[in-house]
């Protein structure tokens, strides 16, 4: 596979699949590990930076069940190319604007991408489709017990696995699930209920992690600490709440559909004819009209629309996703266009431009 | 269902998790707005102990006069050779003896982010005593560069051998054979 492949293909975790993937967009676990022989990354000169990459890219080669990886020189790619990586939610924004010796090793189907020098020296993270918290952990905790069979991490008796800034020492782990909550944000629930996530020490982030607006309605819910608790323990902190969020969603949406049924139906329609007909369109206002749509489909609103499809244009219609599919760089206004052309592409019944009330 | 302080009816139900406790609330539009934007008031959330700096300044403000603070943030990591101050300052450790060297002051720290000091969960498979055995190639190649600076090449010939026989030392304490399969 080439990294230019990446862009055609949609990720794995988007095909809408796996436990309440209605509300539940995706799962991922993080680890954050280090080499011991070799300084935390602030404290690197240029050749050691240089040294971890090579290291850790040599020792995944040498791993057959890793062989099959895309390994990408995050240092040499071009901006757009990074800003697409972060889109894709392969590698973190830090990682995208950082300088220097970098990479990130990234799975065929994209279910798994190991960052190598972003915070800590390996920022190994798998995502899945749904609700899906133990079948994540296994599979990045396999692939953790994989590199590590060559290579030396730091650990500490007591402080666990050692990381560079002191909120992710211990077992170095992030477990988000993102979900999709447009009916606690319509009736405007949604404050009251991040407070209460917070007061139990979980965190809660948009759709691009740290300090990233909830656009779309989609929230991701983290763990915040990581030592002093199993792996199991920390899964379960963050799955236990996440079946109350989804009633929580449902209710509303019951509430909705209930009480204003015909608002909603409205404005589930006019989201859905703003995309398929739009001739320029801001990405947020996308988000936003997505997410309406999103819903509707869900809520049976919206016929012969798949969610699969939706999840994706979330993503594909992200500026350097834009960019990339039409394989020139774009101004502003040159993307608003072109992803008004490409929401009628995959919106339109027929695809071909012709309005969709035809049938 | 009308709203519970007034006679108009009830459009926002708003449901409150508190440790587990479910509360609802049946409100009109404007009642609701009140009643949101008073909750929001309150004491704010993000206690400082979620944040590392919060953390740090709460710690430091608690134990240290000004004189016992400079003289901390001099301290420095044998290892790595960052001091505390620069810790503070970019808050990011330097090296995995940071953890060793700064114990003191981070012990506190890290107890009070995560409510505990005690790791519980996964382990590296080998002991983690060879982890501290590599963690010594940081301070030489640290010597090595700085030998190298003050043009100590003999020294710096010296330290490069050794970081050598270091790099290329097989990991003894590594699963005996890795066909043995895991644990």
């Amino acid at each position: 596979m080439k990294f230019n492949d990446l862009a055609e293909q949609s990720s794995a975790w988007l095909r809408g699949i796996g436990p309440e993937s209605d509300i539940v967009i995706s799962t991922r676990v993080r680890l954050a590990r280090n080499l011991a022989e070799f300084p935390f990354i602030r404290r690197c000169t240029d050749h050691d930076r240089a040294a971890i990459e090579q290291t850790v890219h040599r020792r995944i080669d040498e791993l057959p069940e890793l062989k099959d990886l895309l390994y990408v020189d995050v240092n040499v790619l071009p901006s757009v190319d990074r800003q697409f990586l972060v889109e894709r939610q392969l590698i973190s924004r830090e990682h995208a604007e950082s300088e220097g010796a970098r990479a990130v090793a990234i799975d065929q189907q994209e279910n798994y991408s190991l960052m190598v020098n972003e915070e800590d020296h390996l920022r190994m993270q798998v995502i899945r489709s749904g609700l899906d918290l133990e079948a994540a952990w296994e599979q990045i905790g396999n692939i953790d017990d994989l590199i590590e069979q060559k290579v030396t991490f730091a650990f500490h008796e007591k402080y666990g696995y050692l990381t560079a800034c002191p909120t992710n020492v211990g077992t170095g782990m992030r477990v988000s699930v993102m979900l999709h909550l447009p009916a606690l944000v319509m009736t405007r629930q949604i404050e009251k209920v991040f407070r209460s996530l917070q007061k139990i020490n979980l965190a809660v982030r948009g759709l691009y992690g740290e300090g990233s607006q909830a656009m779309g309605d989609f929230y991701q819910i983290s763990n915040q600490i990581t030592l002093g608790r199993t792996e199991e323990e920390l899964l379960n902190q963050v799955g236990e709440v996440v079946p109350a969020l989804i009633g929580y969603e449902r209710k509303a949406r019951d509430y909705l559909v209930r009480e204003g049924h015909r608002d909603l139906h409205d404005r589930v329609s006019r989201a859905y004819g703003i995309l398929c007909t739009a001739q320029t369109i801001s990405s947020e206002e996308t988000m936003h009209l997505l997410s309406s749509v999103r819903m509707g489909v869900n809520l049976g609103l919206i016929e012969d629309l798949e969610i699969p499809t939706i999840n994706k244009l979330f993503i594909h219609t992200q500026p350097a996703h834009l960019q990339k599919l039409s394989g020139s760089e774009l101004d502003t206004s040159a993307r608003n266009i072109e992803r008004a052309m490409y929401l009628q592409r995959n919106l339109r019944p027929d695809g071909n431009g012709n309005p969709a009330e035809q049938n | 269902m009308r709203c519970q302080m007034c006679e108009r009816p009830a459009t926002f139900h708003i449901t409150e998790l508190n440790d587990g406790e479910v509360n609802e609330v049946h409100l009109c539009e404007e009642h609701a707005r009140g009643y949101l934007a008073q909750s929001e008031e309150e004491t704010p959330v993000a206690s400082s102990s979620s944040s590392l700096a919060g953390a740090l300044a709460q710690q430091l403000e608690l134990g240290q006069t000004a004189e016992e603070l400079a003289r901390l943030d001099q301290q420095s990591c044998p290892v790595c050779g960052i001091t505390f101050y620069q810790f503070r300052n970019q808050g990011r450790l330097g090296c995995p003896h940071d953890y060793v060297a700064f114990d003191n002051e981070l012990e506190p720290l890290i107890s009070n982010i995560h409510g505990a000091t005690q790791h519980k969960g996964k382990r590296p498979r080998h002991l983690p005593a060879s982890g501290e055995q590599r963690t010594e190639l940081i301070k030489l190649r640290r010597e090595m560069k700085e030998a190298v600076e003050r043009e100590d090449y003999e020294r710096a010939s010296q330290l490069r051998d050794e970081i050598r026989r270091l790099e290329d030392e097989p990991r003894e304490d590594a699963p005996a054979s890795e066909t043995e399969g895991r644990e």
